[in-house]
């Protein structure tokens, strides 16, 4: 027990600081890299939940897809940060006053807020994760009642990657390009010529 | 262990998905050239799911733990859907030859446009609704900046894009607001958790609103319809064709299904609602297309209009009333599949599209046969009778008068009146302005697509009954 606790609240404190870095650090791309340090723990902290399929749906979707997207984005594109940020102390004002209102909006809103009573057992997995684990149960919903949706969604992927393929493939004219079987098959007839040099005439023959 | 489920009903959805993954490999390993034929093989796709769902109508299933249902209704909405989606990629080889768009991903997300369709108007559960709504849309959204090199096509996929996103966005937030307050996403679930409870949550209504807001986005109702001039004027011209047909269709079959089916018990709540984005969609189609002079923005705003007519039948919630929307929507498909022919045949000597209104002037002399159908197709989108459109507005306010939403009514015949101005309009620049520079013969595909068009438009009140008959059992279908 204890020992799940220790390891909640580093978790959790590494996903805070983390994420105040996002925010705070100069450069971006030290900013995107503490987003996935924030993703990583936000995992850790759902294994501890017992949700192990949440948290590696976040670190493949979230670490291998998104943040590698952003980290991109970042590094390909010259995006001046420090004349994004000029007007920060401008704004801040107003920045804090939208802030508070939500704050307040939120308090209002936790604070008003009743549990049904019979919730928990709604909100239970079915089955039970003693018998089965969550990645388990998911897959055998996924493969057999939502097999149909399933699949057009994997249809639906197919033909972004199509669309995606067909808007940006081009066939470049003027780009050399290695022939690997052309410079196998070359022979030694085709490479070298041999030639009978005159002394003092060269290659041409003394023309 | 849990029992297979039954794919028989879904069959054509499979062979669809199927087809398309094949057509993607033929495309990318014969490259570019493969074009031409991987159209036509999509056309042949397209043809034989069609088959598939013509073949199987009396099947009534639901399947897939009741998140897919098959009914006369969905198949109805599904023919006319493949039809119109092969129709328009029949239309669009030409385009795409002349101008060196072609590429094989061109009819393979067309296919995967009318997949996501299907399963839109097969969804039984908010789940199937929105991942074949989303798998409709990206497709779209693709397709629209398919010409990449134009800035038009860019700006108008761009804007679809973000806009289309953004109603995904707020039919997702209905959708979570329904599931919240009757605690299943299952249509059949809804339906009886608001049948059981005797006064309705406000949360309900919020819901209920926000998917009607997201679902008139896809349909384009006012105020919903922004994104549609813009897009429809950037996006490659058989793209626009392709828009404002089976998408329309698909979108509005979904509308009448999610509104008569999980909501068809509080239909209270929601016919103002429909009534408002049918008539105020009429007003505007009809008075902001007067002054476009560019035709692609014309047809856009034409389609917000027909959009207005077609929701009138959902606005009554009768038999009478879906059936009225179904046959529209059919001649709908017809007429406006002809008139987009004829748009894409507006290419000058020298090689160059136009598209303004203006550019037609003189064409009953220069092209002729052309020139007849384009008016044959004006005077249809007018209402004129005997013409096919007369026939798809007659069922609309019949079924409106019915169900005595006299005011409604009364706004959609002033709606048509205003509407045949600028219809009317462009038959008189046809036939009656000093003529512009002669266009190049239409490509013989488009020419029979166009043609083929003409023929049913022009003939329909020969044949209305087994079609009327066929669109009144789908509608039955709604209504246990």
């Amino acid at each position: 027990m204890l020992i799940q606790y220790i390891a909640f609240y580093v978790f959790a404190a590494v996903v805070v600081a983390s994420a105040f870095m996002v925010i705070a650090a100069r450069n971006p791309v030290h900013s995107v890299l503490f987003l996935i340090l924030a993703f990583f723990n936000s995992a850790g902290l759902f294994v501890l939940a017992g949700a192990e399929f949440l948290a590696m749906t976040l670190v493949i979707v979230y670490v291998g897809g998104v943040a590698v997207l952003f980290l991109f984005v970042v590094m390909m594109l010259d995006i001046n940060f420090v004349r994004l940020r000029q007007g920060f102390m401008q704004y801040l004002p107003v920045g804090a006053m939208l802030g508070a209102v939500l704050l307040v909006e939120l308090l209002l809103v936790v604070g008003a807020m009743t549990i049904k009573p019979d919730i928990e057992a709604l909100a239970a997995p079915m089955p039970p994760v003693e018998r089965q684990s969550n990645t388990h149960a998911l897959g055998e919903l996924l493969y057999t009642r939502y097999m149909y949706p399933f699949q057009v969604a994997g249809m639906v992927l197919l033909a972004a990657m199509i669309g995606a393929i067909v808007l940006t493939f081009r066939v470049r004219t003027g780009v050399c390009k290695q022939n690997i079987s052309a410079q196998v098959a070359r022979r030694r007839a085709d490479a070298v010529e041999m030639k009978k040099v005159v002394p003092r005439a060269g290659v041409s023959g003394g023309l | 262990m849990v029992e297979f489920p039954d794919i028989n009903p879904a069959i054509a959805e499979l062979w669809l998905a199927l087809a398309a993954m094949a057509l993607l490999l033929v495309g990318v390993l014969r490259g570019d050239s493969a074009t031409r034929s991987v159209l036509w093989l999509g056309v042949l796709t397209l043809a034989v799911a069609a088959w598939l769902v013509w073949s199987n109508t009396d099947v009534s299933a639901v399947t897939f733990s009741g998140m897919y249902v098959a009914d006369h209704f969905g198949a109805f909405a599904k023919v006319l859907i493949l039809v119109g989606s092969a129709l328009t990629m029949i239309l669009s080889m030409d385009f795409l030859e002349k101008e060196r768009v072609g590429r094989p991903e061109f009819p393979v997300l067309v296919i995967f446009a009318s997949l996501g369709m299907m399963v839109m108007v097969a969804a039984n559960d908010l789940l199937s609704l929105y991942v074949g709504l989303e798998l409709q849309s990206l497709s779209l959204y693709v397709l629209a900046t398919f010409q990449r090199d134009s800035e038009k096509s860019t700006e108008s996929g761009l804007k679809y894009f973000v806009l289309g996103a953004l109603a995904s966005g707020i039919l997702l937030y209905g959708a979570t607001l329904v599931y919240g307050f009757t605690g299943t996403t299952s249509f059949t679930g809804i339906a009886g958790a608001l049948a059981s409870s005797e006064e309705q949550s406000v949360g309900i209504l919020f819901g209920l609103a926000f998917v009607t807001a997201g679902l008139a986005f896809k349909v384009a109702a006012v105020p919903f319809h922004m994104w549609t001039p813009d897009v429809y004027e950037g996006a490659p011209t058989p793209v626009t064709a392709f828009f404002s047909l089976a998408p329309k269709v698909a979108a509005l079959a979904l509308f009448m299904r999610v509104m008569l089916g999980p909501f068809g018990g509080i239909s209270d709540d929601w016919v103002g609602i429909i009534g408002l984005l049918s008539a105020t969609s009429m007003v505007l189609g009809a008075f902001a297309a007067i002054g476009q002079r560019n035709i692609k923005r014309l047809m856009a705003y034409s389609s917000i209009g027909h959009v207005g007519y077609a929701l009138m039948g959902l606005a009554a919630s009768s038999p009478g009333g879906v059936r009225g929307t179904l046959v529209y929507l059919a001649i709908y498909v017809a007429m406006n599949l002809g008139a987009w022919g004829v748009i894409l045949s507006m290419r000058r000597l020298d090689g160059g599209m136009v598209e303004n209104v203006e550019d037609l002037a003189g064409m009953a002399r220069s092209r002729p046969l052309l020139a007849a159908a384009m008016a044959i197709f004006l005077f249809s989108l007018a209402g004129v009778p005997p013409l096919a459109g007369f026939f798809g507005k007659f069922y609309v306010f019949f079924a409106a008068i019915d169900a005595e939403l006299y005011l409604l009514a009364v706004i959609g015949v002033l709606a048509t009146v205003v509407g045949s101005y600028y219809y009317l309009r462009i038959v008189q620049v046809m036939y009656f302005d000093e003529p512009a520079p002669s266009f190049v013969a239409p490509a013989g595909t488009t020419g029979a697509v166009v043609a083929v068009a003409a023929v049913f438009t022009l003939f329909f009140f020969l044949f209305p009954a087994p079609f009327v008959a066929e669109a009144n059992l789908a509608a039955l279908a709604l209504f246990p």
